[in-house]
């Protein structure tokens, strides 16, 4: 098995309680639908609003998410697949595709 | 050693490069788990067999013997650098068991399939696939695929290295695609061969036999593809849509070089064998209904190939064609192609007009052939004038040398005509 990082983006600000409650609901569900599929999902993390964020480069600190985009990242979590292929099949089922999408990483350490 | 020996091993070692590459690198693959390690012992294996058979003879099954020697290296490499090997990430086979312990006597696996898929995987850049499938599948060096592709060697290997450790970081399987994924995979790897083949065709500018051996690499890959894969309608559709338009090639353009059109084209040197092959699998493919994409690109290429000349080809079939092509494949180039063959279906008014309803769409642009295509429109309705003015538009947007000359040819045909008025070019 392979660790994955998986980074779900959202329209900004990705507000959890702007979350549509279809979308909410099929969030909770993911994980029962990760382990159907034969995967596990080692530990997630759903994150407050990007207007909470604060971004610090060099030593310049500022106010909101380190890219200002469209989407921004609204949660992550650590999945444990097969291979690529295996965590394609997973995220296709993800809801935040539904009006955003996921970026897959596989995990250095 | 005598000379004799010398050329016969090594015409075999090229005969082997050519048919066997990606069969050898596949099957070594299986025993690496890691692309360049397979890479760089099948490499050695070929170096070791100009010598080898030069001195010790040709071998009953060269690709076997290819496949041991490589393996060999490749075990020796992996007990030399076990300690460092053991860090790095491998290649997801799904067999895990399977591979490792190798006996000479054994069949060599046929793991071609599985390596165009790894190689075509979505999740790797479209240009990476094709290059990924030149260097690995083909066999052609890093530099040649470069120059094919009008960049650096350096550019071109760092992006070759780049997705093989993709591959090998996100674990992008060495596997065939499940029965659930296969459509979409397969289009995937159908693309590459099919953008491989379209480099060679109309490549911007540059060496005129590399791009010869794009085209052969592109239909030899789908000829493989079609041994591997006999009942997939598409790949059927693909090797024939090949074969139908590389039964051309000898006469697209003349003997100075200068693009001839299709209706100029001397039909009697088209390729009667390739265009036979590739009727019968248009009709092979067909019978399974529903044609995809390629088959009915194919089935358009067989009505130009099989008629006797431009104005026999039978127009309205290839109108209908093209509805069936913008259904299961809406572009609007396919729409411009229809206004082409409707406009000799019925009269170069009715073409125009849909024409110009393109001009509209933004995607066509920066499409040169729009304007080069009104241009002859309005040529054949004796519109001089403004066939001048969008032949000159093509020439602002074309890149390519010959098909610059091309449309400059048509431009000062068409400044002469203006200037005699009725006297059709």
């Amino acid at each position: 098995m392979t660790q994955y990082a998986i980074l779900l983006y959202t329209p900004a600000p990705a507000d959890f309680a702007d979350l549509p409650v279809e979308e909410q609901e099929a969030h909770m569900r993911h994980e029962a639908d990760v382990e159907a599929l034969g995967g596990r999902i080692v530990k997630g993390y759903a994150l407050h609003s990007s207007s909470t964020a604060t971004s610090v480069r060099g030593d310049t600190v500022t106010d909101g998410p380190f890219i200002e985009a469209k989407e921004v990242i609204a949660g992550f979590y650590i999945l444990e697949a097969r291979d690529l292929d295996h965590a394609l099949e997973i995220s296709k089922l993800n809801p935040a595709t539904w009006r955003g999408g996921v970026e897959i990483r596989p995990l250095l350490g | 050693m005598n000379d004799a020996n010398t050329a016969d091993a090594r015409r075999a070692v090229a005969d082997a490069h050519r048919d066997q590459w990606a069969l050898v690198l596949a099957a070594t693959a299986r025993v690496t788990r890691d692309l360049d390690l397979a890479e760089e012992c099948v490499q050695e294996a070929y170096a070791q067999a100009l010598v080898g058979w030069a001195r010790d003879g040709i071998p009953d099954n060269p690709a076997a013997w290819l496949v041991t020697t490589a393996r060999r290296r490749a075990l020796d490499a992996n007990r030399r650098e076990q300690a460092l090997r053991a860090k790095l990430p491998l290649l997801a086979m799904p067999d895990e068991a399977g591979g490792a312990s190798f006996e000479p006597g054994d069949d060599i696996p046929d793991d071609r399939l599985r390596l165009m898929f790894t190689c075509c995987h979505p999740a790797l850049a479209p240009d990476a696939r094709v290059a990924l499938t030149l260097r690995l599948i083909c066999g052609v060096g890093t530099g040649d695929i470069a120059r094919a592709f009008l960049v650096s060697e350096a550019t071109m290997a760092a992006r070759l290295t780049r997705a093989k450790k993709k591959i090998a970081t996100a674990r992008i399987p060495f596997r065939i695609p499940s029965h659930k994924e296969l459509p979409e995979r397969l289009d995937t790897v159908l693309s590459a061969i099919h953008l491989l083949y379209t480099t060679g065709h109309t490549a911007p500018s540059g060496d005129r036999l590399l791009h010869a051996e794009l085209l052969d690499q592109a239909v030899h890959l789908c000829r493989t593809l079609h041994v591997l894969m006999p009942d997939e309608p598409e790949v059927s559709g693909l090797l024939a849509l090949l074969l139908l338009t590389d039964a051309r090639r000898a006469t697209r353009a003349d003997a100075q070089g200068r693009l001839l059109r299709l209706a100029d084209q001397d039909r009697t040197r088209w390729d009667r064998t390739a265009i036979a092959e590739g009727r019968e699998l248009v009709l092979g493919g067909m019978r399974w209904g529903h044609p995809g994409r390629y088959l009915l690109q194919a089935a358009i290429a067989a009505l130009h190939a099989e008629a006797a000349s431009y104005d026999d080809v039978d127009w309205p079939q290839i109108v209908t064609l093209y509805d069936a092509l913008q259904q299961v494949w809406p572009s609007p180039v396919v729409e411009l192609n229809r206004a082409v063959a409707l406009a000799m279906a019925t009269d170069a008014d009715t073409g125009l007009r849909e024409v110009a309803a393109l001009e509209r769409d933004p995607r066509l642009a920066r499409y040169h052939y729009l304007p080069a295509i009104k241009a002859d429109l309005l040529r054949r309705l004796g519109r001089y004038d403004e066939a001048a003015t969008a032949c000159r538009a093509a020439l602002e947007m074309a890149e390519n040398v010959v098909e610059r000359e091309y449309l400059a040819a048509r431009l000062a045909e068409l400044a002469g005509a203006g200037e005699q008025r009725g006297n059709p070019p």
